[in-house]
């Protein structure tokens, strides 16, 4: 099981909590379990998020490893000009 | 694909890169050769223009085309009508390059011409007729969020709250951030501020209008040439929005006069897709600068109250914010960005950010430099400067106490890798401007800025030709330097004098997907994908050595340039040159290039500090910019003139959104100033030399240690400057623009 831990706008998707366990081995296995076991995440997922392992910020790299132990943010998605 | 990071190559002593090479686009610029979006024509093409509304909130009754089209010289016109079914991420594009039932701001395109010249499709403009039934409007944030505002979008139901409304308004969502309890860190605290803030829209005030031309052939295949950050991007959204399959339309990417960030969408090129699609000819738009301010995409207004507590020690013990963002008349401004961002320079331990995303009547806001994040600081950073006048306390010292460092938990809510905020501070702390001595009527202000940065998707091809010179292909235009910068690495991988480098942008036909040119991306990615290419291009020459020696290619090292036998056991053989191996590529197994297909990822966070020194006159209220010193961390300066460049461009269009710049809107809904004689850029007679101190904290996600620098530098002037003039005019600002109205308001004179 990996934390993840969500913005604070996405707190009433998770049961009101900062953060939630889910069982993943990628970015990609978090997010999928995110939007499968809890409703409120699927349309914020579906819209695109940027997510954090260990402070690293990945736009849209789902492939990338993550362990038990790994800092997860989930965060909107980032653009720049 | 991550590169891993070298550490060794961090600390290496470089032969190209951090060297001031001659500029690769120099010649072209100052001669008139480099061509740009409205340098393009084609035979037999035809000119569009834009229908615009008039008003700023009204439903289409009806669009009459009928006497345009009987207009001689009127090859095809276009609505709403021709652009059919898109995929859903494309619906606000859509709705915004064409208007569709409703007129939602001052300037929303509702038909195109496309005619034989200029005059005949403005005669053609004229004869189509458009029936409106004018709606109620808002244009300010903080009516548009009222409860009885006008509404825009009555599908619009506010995201991000416990529970969704039943009741459509105009704010589209709520963003909150932040960590630990503000409560208890205000009951800490010895002095608590709050006040409130509102800055005006602004625009990126590219020299280069928005221009394309676009021709689609008979057999459904097209090109367009475009004034572009991304003609990748501009392939996908036209393809998406016409029905056309992406390999069937080839984008060149022109020559770019400025972009900012405001060029990291459409507006123009699918209507000219979509009537060239129609006419059967080529289609060239090119905006004017009216259009350009009217119907492009400006950032944000905002509204934002802060409180922050600090003890007398400067120990800030919590900060809250509330930002309130209009992005006009589509959900999407910038507000998570400046919520995440404005706080990211300190390490509290109680901190909250809370966003609005607001929709009003106006232009769909696009990217500026660091989208969101400059309006923020603005707020932070003049509370910040405030407690310290008010407790006597340092303000350099007062942000080394609280700034973020190495593992800070930022604001937001990940750890911060190895960041460079710190060593910006110190520089600023240690430079001769901190100390000089100012006169009556001046003041001097400090802000810091954080920016994220991102990697993204890149493609990078690199040709080495048979006289030994390199064409290297990239596929992100260069906005900012950035064939000079990459093609440096390249030549410092490779071993080989920048000049034998050619970097060209190739066309979406010719290279891999790339992302657009923004987020500072480009130098990092497009640059770790040159390294890494020359790379895979260095093991094919270390190949032909070793068939040309008739040793295993694992007994060849590649030095400076050269195939070298890696050990004396090698046997005994004269190195061989890039050129020497290029020349004998046909014999030795067929042309030699190097490739690298990336998600570039590890771009590493980026800070600044600048410094100002103004002067207020307290008769007219005009502010003069004295002195200006930009502290900001680049990892590596692959290209030092070009990194000043970005430093000095970001301070320079912080002075202008803080001193000039403004949208006004009149009781009408229409934008008073469309043009650059009442939208006041700062021109040279207007700015002092804006000097620059680069920071070099490597950044570890990169082979060269190479941090983005293009954003930072716009996110702390506008506080910077409020800072320096609330000190001259010794009353605390808290409106941008400070114009002269706005100051003379703020001394109490009018």
């Amino acid at each position: 099981m990996v934390k993840v831990q969500v913005w604070g706008s996405l707190k009433p998707a998770i049961g009101g909590e900062d953060s939630v366990e889910v069982e993943g081995e990628t970015i990609n296995d978090l997010l999928k379990a995110l939007a499968a076991e809890y409703p409120g995440m699927a349309e914020a997922v579906r819209r695109g998020v940027s997510v954090t392992v260990n402070g690293e910020m990945y736009a849209n790299a789902v492939m990338v490893p993550v362990k038990p132990d790994d800092e997860v943010f989930v965060l909107p998605k980032l653009v720049g000009g | 694909m991550n590169i891993q990071p070298d550490k060794k190559a961090i600390k290496r002593e470089f032969d190209i890169v951090g060297k001031r090479t001659v500029r690769p686009d120099g010649i072209d610029k100052v001669t008139g050769r480099a061509r740009f979006g409205a340098d393009m024509s084609m035979p037999g093409m035809l000119w569009g223009l834009v229908l615009r509304s008039p008003h700023a909130h009204a439903r289409i009754k009806r669009i009459d085309t009928s006497k345009a089209e009987k207009l001689n010289g009127v090859h095809a016109i276009v609505t709403a009508k021709d652009f059919g079914p898109c995929d859903d991420s494309l619906l606000d594009i859509r709705e915004n390059v064409m208007a569709r039932g409703k007129a939602l701001y001052d300037g929303h395109a509702v038909a195109a011409v496309a005619a034989v010249s200029k005059s005949v499709a403005r005669q053609a403009l004229k004869l189509i007729e458009v029936e409106y039934k004018v709606l109620p409007h808002v244009t300010d944030v903080d009516e548009a969020m009222k409860p009885d505002a006008p509404v825009i979008n009555n599908k619009l139901f506010t995201k991000g709250l416990d529970t969704t409304p039943k009741k459509a308004s105009n704010i589209a969502e709520r963003f909150e951030f932040g960590h630990g309890d503000v409560e208890k860190g205000f009951a800490e605290a010895d002095l608590v501020i709050e006040r409130s803030f509102k800055t005006e829209a602004t625009h990126q005030g590219y020299i280069e209008p928005h221009a394309c031309v676009a021709s689609m052939g008979a057999d459904g295949r097209g090109e367009m040439w475009v004034c572009t950050q991304g003609h990748f991007m501009v392939r996908n959204t036209c393809a998406g929005l016409l029905g056309i399959d992406v390999s069937n339309l080839r984008v060149t990417a022109s020559e770019i006069g400025g972009g900012f960030g405001g060029k990291t969408t459409v507006f123009i090129e699918p209507v000219a897709l979509a009537l060239s699609l129609k006419a059967n000819r080529p289609v060239k738009m090119v905006m004017s600068r009216e259009e350009v301010l009217r119907a492009s995409g400006p950032t944000s207004s905002s509204s934002i109250d802060v409180k922050i507590g600090m003890k007398k020690d400067g120990t800030i013990t919590a900060g809250d914010a509330t930002l309130r963002y209009q992005g006009g008349a589509f959900p999407g401004s910038a507000v998570p960005y400046g919520a995440m961002a404005c706080f990211a320079p300190y390490d509290l331990k109680n901190v909250r950010a809370i966003g609005w995303d607001v929709i009003t009547n106006r232009p769909k806001q696009a990217a500026y430099r660091a989208p969101g994040a400059p309006m923020g600081a603005y707020a932070i950073e003049s509370v910040i400067d405030e407690l310290c006048r008010e407790l006597k306390l340092d303000p350099i010292d007062v942000r080394l106490k609280n700034a973020s460092s190495d593992g800070s938990k930022a604001a937001y809510g990940p750890n911060f890798g190895v960041i460079g905020l710190k060593a910006t501070l110190e520089a600023a702390k240690k430079h001769p401007h901190w100390k000089a001595k100012l006169k009556k009527n001046q003041g001097r202000g400090v802000a810091c800025g954080f920016w994220f940065n991102f990697g993204g998707e890149t493609s990078v091809s690199l040709n080495v030709n048979q006289d030994g010179t390199i064409g290297l292909s990239v596929g992100t235009p260069d906005i900012g330097g950035s064939r000079a910068s990459i093609g440096n690495m390249a030549a410092e991988e490779l071993g080989i004098p920048a000049d034998k480098v050619r970097c060209i942008i190739a066309d979406t036909a010719s290279l891999g997907y790339n992302d657009v040119t923004d987020g500072s991306r480009v130098t990092f990615a497009s640059g770790m994908a040159a390294i890494q290419a020359a790379r895979d291009a260095i093991g094919k020459l270390c190949d032909r050595a070793a068939k040309i020696w008739g040793i295993p290619v694992d007994a060849v090292v590649w030095e400076k340039g050269y195939a070298r036998p890696a050990s004396p056991n090698a046997g005994k053989h004269e190195p061989l040159s890039l050129a020497d191996i290029a020349a004998q590529a046909g014999s030795t197994g067929g042309p030699i290039s190097g490739h690298c297909e990336i998600n570039a990822e590890g771009a590493g966070v980026s800070f600044a500090t600048h410094m100002v020194d103004t002067e207020v006159d307290p008769e007219t209220g005009h502010v003069k910019v004295l002195r200006y010193t930009v502290f900001q961390d680049a990892g590596k300066a692959v290209h030092p003139s070009y990194v000043e460049g970005q430093f000095q461009g970001g301070a320079v269009q912080g002075i202008g959104w803080a001193l000039n710049e403004e949208y006004i809107y009149g009781k009408d809904g229409r934008l008073q100033n469309p043009g650059f004689l009442d939208y006041r850029i700062p021109v040279c007679s207007d700015l002092p030399m804006i000097d620059t101190v680069i920071v070099e904290v490597p950044n570890p996600g990169h082979p060269y240690g190479v941090r983005g620098v293009g954003e930072t530098s716009i996110v702390p002037p506008l506080a910077a400057i409020s800072n320096s003039v609330s000190d001259a005019a010794k009353v605390r600002m808290t409106q941008l623009p400070m114009s002269p109205p706005n100051v003379l308001k703020a001394l109490g004179r009018i």
